[in-house]
């Protein structure tokens, strides 16, 4: 709770990283049931085949006839969740890592380390590429058998490889504070009184970690978002009809052309995710000058 | 702090340093990055993708097979209408009961290194392309030669028992199974082209490298940089001259990237569908550079009849019944394609197809309530396997919502994969639903039909009908040509009509861009084949 | 320091071991033939082709065999590209790549460090926040965003550029800038923080002190001091640099080995996605170790243990 005690005024003195903030939610709310208050189903084709933003279709319509509008809301709907979910599973993966690692010290620590170190240098999307080209049926048949047909096969596989890849910069960061703050007192103190290992990290440790974590999370947000779009971009993303921000931009980027020019596939999608983008990064950077205690020293 | 305030030579260190870098790079990539001067080039296509090979026994896609077909030269080729004229062979004579083809060699026939071309070089080719050992996958062209199949699949050993003889430098005598009404088009496919066996047992793995690959076409290949371009150049020693000298072939596979290099004046030929993009098709149709040209291809759905719901007639009945074909021609392919109720394209004349199935919105309503399905109530989550292609992708996801709208059907989930593996799932039959399409190898239904006998190899869908089978069979030993028709109209209906384990969608039409002021030798023909080494300047275009 | 090479060249072989194995294996174990196409082939006829190009048998024993190559450099021959070795490939496409790429990389440097020193020299000024804002951009902005605009404003509005190919030194000015941008955003904020950080400290206390013209005390002394951060920068944004070439290359249709991979993988080739994963990983883990033995050597404050 110390976290948002020092959050408020912050955002309070600068109205810019309050401006950031308010767009971040209001594109998460407008991710979540905007694509139900448009009036048309994402889906749902149309004989308005590629209508320029109108007053019926405002950010116009594609190829199929359905409402760019829609199926923005409806793609940031995915790349926020794929975001999310992904940034979750980097988060758990980090933190636990940098932790485990910071709190063991010694060889355990600098093994550990020198993990995080080779897989820092290895082209972590381009293996990504091969697991989601490779491990997607595996993951269909899986789905299937328990029964999950609903769940797309590629948003797993998305949100799981993207979650690994971005782990390490977290793990790093954590390991860093955990050894700082294992020589404080408290540590010490509660080390004396013979409690327990996990009881010591996830009770003492963890709400120390509380606005590193945040900090991260907001950088590790936009991250994932890239990624994703990058994979859908190279055709690996969510399978249609369903869209994410990158595949409406990959629908975009290939209706760029001397003879009519289909703009607003583009910039629509484009636009909104750049500012999106803009906005966690903005407000990443902020709290990280207030949060991080590297920044403050 | 304040401003910087005198200028020190040390602000132009690292400028002066990494200018120096950006130069080296430059120059030390300008002779080894593949940048050069190349010469000027009369004519630069967009060919769709990089060749895989240029082996013409290898080669299966049609962008490898054009530039096959500017390399080598069967014994008969295609003129720009499709008609088939002499290539290596002058003149040929076929026997009265249509088995023995006896083929005379032009005696200046030559290799594009000046040696001569001779009867035996096809014989040993073909031996070559049969050789299981070659894993030609087209092999099977040749299975029509008397033992053919046999030698093809490694049964038999001696080739000398094949049915094809060169009893001199000239002559080429062919023996079939059956009268082949097409055997003389199959002549001109890259399959029975003759390869220059000398330069492959010469350089291995690396006969067809740009100097190494000896050819008999119109052309030979004088640079080839992966990915990035292709040279022709005319063949001095082919026996008749072709108007453009050297060709620049491009692999680019981005439609709008080949339509803005066709704008920018970069490209002269576009002549794939795939490089144009469907959006545009409307705005472009009316530019003097836009040519469709139909050939013979189909679109159609698969069902797996073995799977339910689809092992229902009425159910296959009704979902074809429910596609608007109109509406996926006009929305999301635009080339004119006809819609179709057929299989078999139009194209040959003395075929007449049997009248198909047309939407019927209301019949297939009643049909799935029939089935067990009312409103598309209860019905299964079936998956619908298509090859991620933007074209099949936007008629996927078409058909789904039309589907949706027409019957209520809510659980046909898209199933998009990868051209390989949509491949071997379909080989597989492991789909509820498969959109596919055929293109006929030759102008013949048969190349169309014979796809569905029981258990055939590009059947996939788990349909059998002995009906089918016995006119198949009996087709094949009919020597009249109009009754031989008439058979093929009758398994035509069983398939599109009756049975239905599959869906006929639209034919296939071919664009092309080009200029009119800047070449000619361009028409349309069933098999969209259209020779390069036929292509002229526009004011001698030939009548 | 010879240690320090010495365990990371150790480190490095098992690393590039897994890795290709991971892929090999995976390619192979994943349904979809990479001689599969639209006719049905005579199962004589694949049984031959997988004889030929060593896919025959249990996926362990094509493992062992490519290994085996692998092992004496031999990359083994591309199934999408027939009659073509992975090695024959890479040696096509690895200059071009590499030209695209560093030049990215040059220009991330020419525009970043500039920027950033110039947001620094103007700390919280309004130049400095327009710089930053313009860097954060730059980071926000995805490439596939970008270079589509790019090339609609510049190839074919106003004709200005080549609007893709390979082969003339124009066509390789759009490609490398959008590659560079996000680069060059981040080198900039990356340049701007530790300037700052050296600003601060004494040795450029004692340098004004002493009356240095504040340019040498900028260039002659902060800077060479702010570089050591950007070094270990590099490894990074040259794997950045590597997976954005994937997009840049398929949008600007250049014969570069992004292009290639992502080809490879979807058409089920395991020679090349291997060759090519091979090829990126042993590039950047060299590429680290090279930054990590700059930094020793430009500082021996820092210290790698």
């Amino acid at each position: 709770m110390t976290t948002i005690r020092v959050l408020l005024p912050t955002l309070r003195r600068s109205p810019l990283l309050a401006i950031c903030a308010a767009f971040v939610i209001f594109v998460v709310l407008l991710a979540i049931v905007g694509a139900q208050c448009t009036g048309y189903g994402y889906a749902a084709i149309s004989d308005a085949s590629l209508q320029p933003p109108s007053v019926t279709h405002w950010f116009g319509t594609d190829l199929n006839g359905r409402d760019l509008l829609t199926r923005t809301l409806y793609g940031a709907r995915m790349s926020l969740l794929v975001a999310a979910l992904g940034t979750f599973v980097s988060l758990t993966v980090g933190v636990s890592y940098g932790m485990v690692s910071g709190y063991a010290g010694g060889r355990i620590d600098s093994l550990m380390m020198r993990v995080v170190e080779i897989l820092y240098s290895l082209p972590s999307l381009i293996l990504v590429i091969i697991l989601i080209a490779t491990l997607e049926n595996p993951v269909t048949l899986l789905l299937r058998q328990i029964g999950l047909i609903i769940v797309p096969p590629r948003i797993v596989l998305l949100v799981v490889f993207l979650g690994l890849t971005e782990w390490l910069t977290m793990a790093r960061i954590i390991r860093g504070q955990v050894l700082v703050l294992k020589e404080q007192a408290f540590v010490q103190a509660s080390e004396a009184l013979g409690q327990s290992h996990f009881r010591l990290l996830f009770r003492h440790l963890l709400p120390n970690l509380s606005g590193v974590i945040l900090v991260y999370l907001t950088l590790t947000i936009p991250a994932i978002m890239i990624d994703e779009a990058f994979l859908s971009f190279l055709g690996l993303g969510v399978q249609p009809p369903q869209a994410s921000w990158g595949t409406l931009i990959a629908d975009g980027a290939s209706s760029i052309n001397p003879i009519r020019l289909y703009w607003w596939l583009l910039v629509f999608p484009g636009g909104l995710m750049t500012l999106t983008l803009l906005a966690l990064n903005f407000l990443g950077d902020g709290l990280r000058d207030v949060l991080d205690p590297r920044v403050k020293k | 702090m304040s401003l910087p305030t005198r200028r020190s030579l040390g602000r132009w260190v690292p400028l002066t340093f990494l200018g120096g870098g950006l130069l080296l790079l430059l120059a030390f990539f300008y002779f080894f990055g593949g940048w050069s001067l190349s010469p000027p080039v009369d004519l630069t296509i967009c060919n769709g993708d990089e060749p895989q090979t240029l082996d013409p026994a290898i080669i299966t896609g049609q962008l490898e097979g054009r530039l096959a077909l500017a390399l080598y030269e069967g014994l008969t080729t295609r003129n720009a209408r499709g008609e088939i004229i002499p290539g290596m062979a002058e003149s040929w004579t076929i026997s009265p009961d249509g088995l023995t083809y006896t083929f005379k060699i032009r005696p200046d026939a030559k290799w594009s290194n000046g040696e001569p071309l001779t009867a035996y070089d096809f014989l040993h080719s073909w031996e070559r392309t049969l050789n299981p050992e070659t894993g030609s996958q087209y092999s099977y062209q040749l299975y029509y030669l008397a033992n053919g199949e046999a030698y093809g699949t490694g049964k038999l050993k001696d080739f000398t028992q094949v049915g094809v003889k060169a009893p001199d430098a000239q002559t080429l005598v062919v023996t079939l199974t059956h009268p082949t009404a097409f055997f003389l088009e199959l002549t001109s496919f890259q399959t029975l082209c003759p390869v220059y066996l000398a330069g492959i047992a010469k350089y291995g793995n690396d006969w067809m490298k740009p100097g190494h690959l000896i050819s008999n076409g119109p052309y030979y290949l004088k640079a080839w940089r992966l990915n990035d371009y292709i040279l022709l150049e005319a063949n001095p020693y082919y026996w008749t001259k072709v108007d453009f000298k050297r060709i620049k072939v491009l692999p680019t596979a981005n439609a709008t990237t080949c339509l803005n290099l066709f704008s920018s004046g970069k490209v002269d030929l576009i002549l794939d569908k795939n490089s144009v993009p469907a959006s545009l098709v409307d705005d472009l149709r009316n530019e003097p550079y836009f040519h469709a040209n139909p050939f013979g291809g189909t679109a159609f759905l698969r069902f797996n009849v073995t799977r339910k719901p689809f092992d229902d007639l009425r159910v296959r009945k009704a979902l074809a019944l429910a596609i608007n074909k109109e509406d996926i021609v006009r929305k999301i392919t635009r080339a004119g394609e006809p819609v179709a109720d057929t299989l078999v394209p139009p194209g040959n004349a003395d075929y007449h197809p049997p009248d198909g199935l047309h939407y019927n919105p209301d019949e297939a309503r009643r049909l799935l309530a029939e089935a067990g399905y009312p409103g598309g109530q209860g019905f299964p989550d079936v998956q619908m396997l298509y090859a991620k292609r933007s074209t099949p992708e936007q008629v996927a996801t078409e058909m789904q919502a039309l589907w949706q709208k027409e019957l209520g059907i809510t659980s046909i989930h898209l199933r998009g994969q990868e051209w390989k593996v949509y491949l071997n799932t379909q080989s597989l039959i492991d789909f509820d639903l498969c959109l596919s399409a055929w293109v006929g190898d030759y102008n013949d239904p048969q190349t169309f039909l014979d796809m569905f006998v029981t258990n055939g190899g590009n059947n996939l869908t788990g349909w059998s009908n002995p009906t089918y089978d016995k006119l198949l069979d009996q087709s094949e030993t009919i020597a009249n040509p109009v009754e031989r028709m008439k058979v093929l109209q009758e398994m035509e209906k069983i398939l599109v009509t009756e049975d239905m384990p599959i869906v006929p969608l639209y034919y296939y039409v071919g664009i092309s861009l080009y200029r009119s002021d800047k070449m000619a030798g361009f028409e349309p023909n069933f098999v969209d084949d259209h020779r390069w080494g036929a292509l002229t300047f526009p004011e001698k275009k030939k009548p | 320091m010879t240690t320090l090479i010495t365990r990371r060249l150790l480190l490095a072989i098992p690393t590039l071991f897994i890795v290709v194995s991971l892929t090999f294996l995976l390619m192979r174990l994943a349904p979809g033939n990479p001689f599969s196409n639209e006719r049905k082939i005579p199962p004589e006829i694949l049984a031959e082709l997988e004889k030929q190009y060593n896919l025959n048998g249990s996926v362990s024993s094509q493992y062992f065999r490519y290994m085996g190559k692998v092992v004496r450099g031999d990359l083994s021959i591309s199934t999408q590209y027939r009659n073509r070795t992975v090695n024959d490939i890479l040696a096509q496409a690895l200059p071009v790549s590499m030209l695209l790429g560093g030049l990215a990389f040059l220009l991330a440097l020419f525009a970043g460090i500039p920027l950033g020193a110039f947001a620094a020299v103007r700390h919280n000024r309004a130049a400095d926040r327009v710089a930053m804002l313009v860097a954060l951009l730059g980071l926000s902005v995805p490439s596939f965003v970008l270079a589509p605009l790019l090339v609609m404003l510049f190839a074919v509005k106003w004709h200005w550029l080549p609007v893709a190919g390979w082969g003339s030194p124009d066509q390789i000015i759009l490609p490398a800038i959008c590659l560079a941008i996000p680069f060059a955003a981040a080198i900039a904020r990356l340049t701007r923080g530790s300037l700052l950080d050296v600003l601060k400290l004494d040795f450029i206390r004692t340098a004004r002190a002493k009356g240095l013209p504040e340019d040498a005390v900028l260039y002659r002394h902060a800077l060479k001091s702010a570089i050591l951060p950007l070094i270990s920068y590099c490894g990074p944004a040259l794997a950045g640099i590597l997976t954005g070439s994937l997009v840049i290359e398929t949008l600007f249709d250049i014969p570069g080995i992004g292009r290639f991979f992502v080809n490879s993988v979807l058409n089920r080739d395991p020679m090349m996605s291997a060759g090519v994963v091979l090829v990126f990983s042993a590039f950047l883990l060299f590429m680290n170790l090279v930054s990590d033995v700059l930094i020793c050597l430009l500082d021996r404050r820092v210290k790698i243990e």
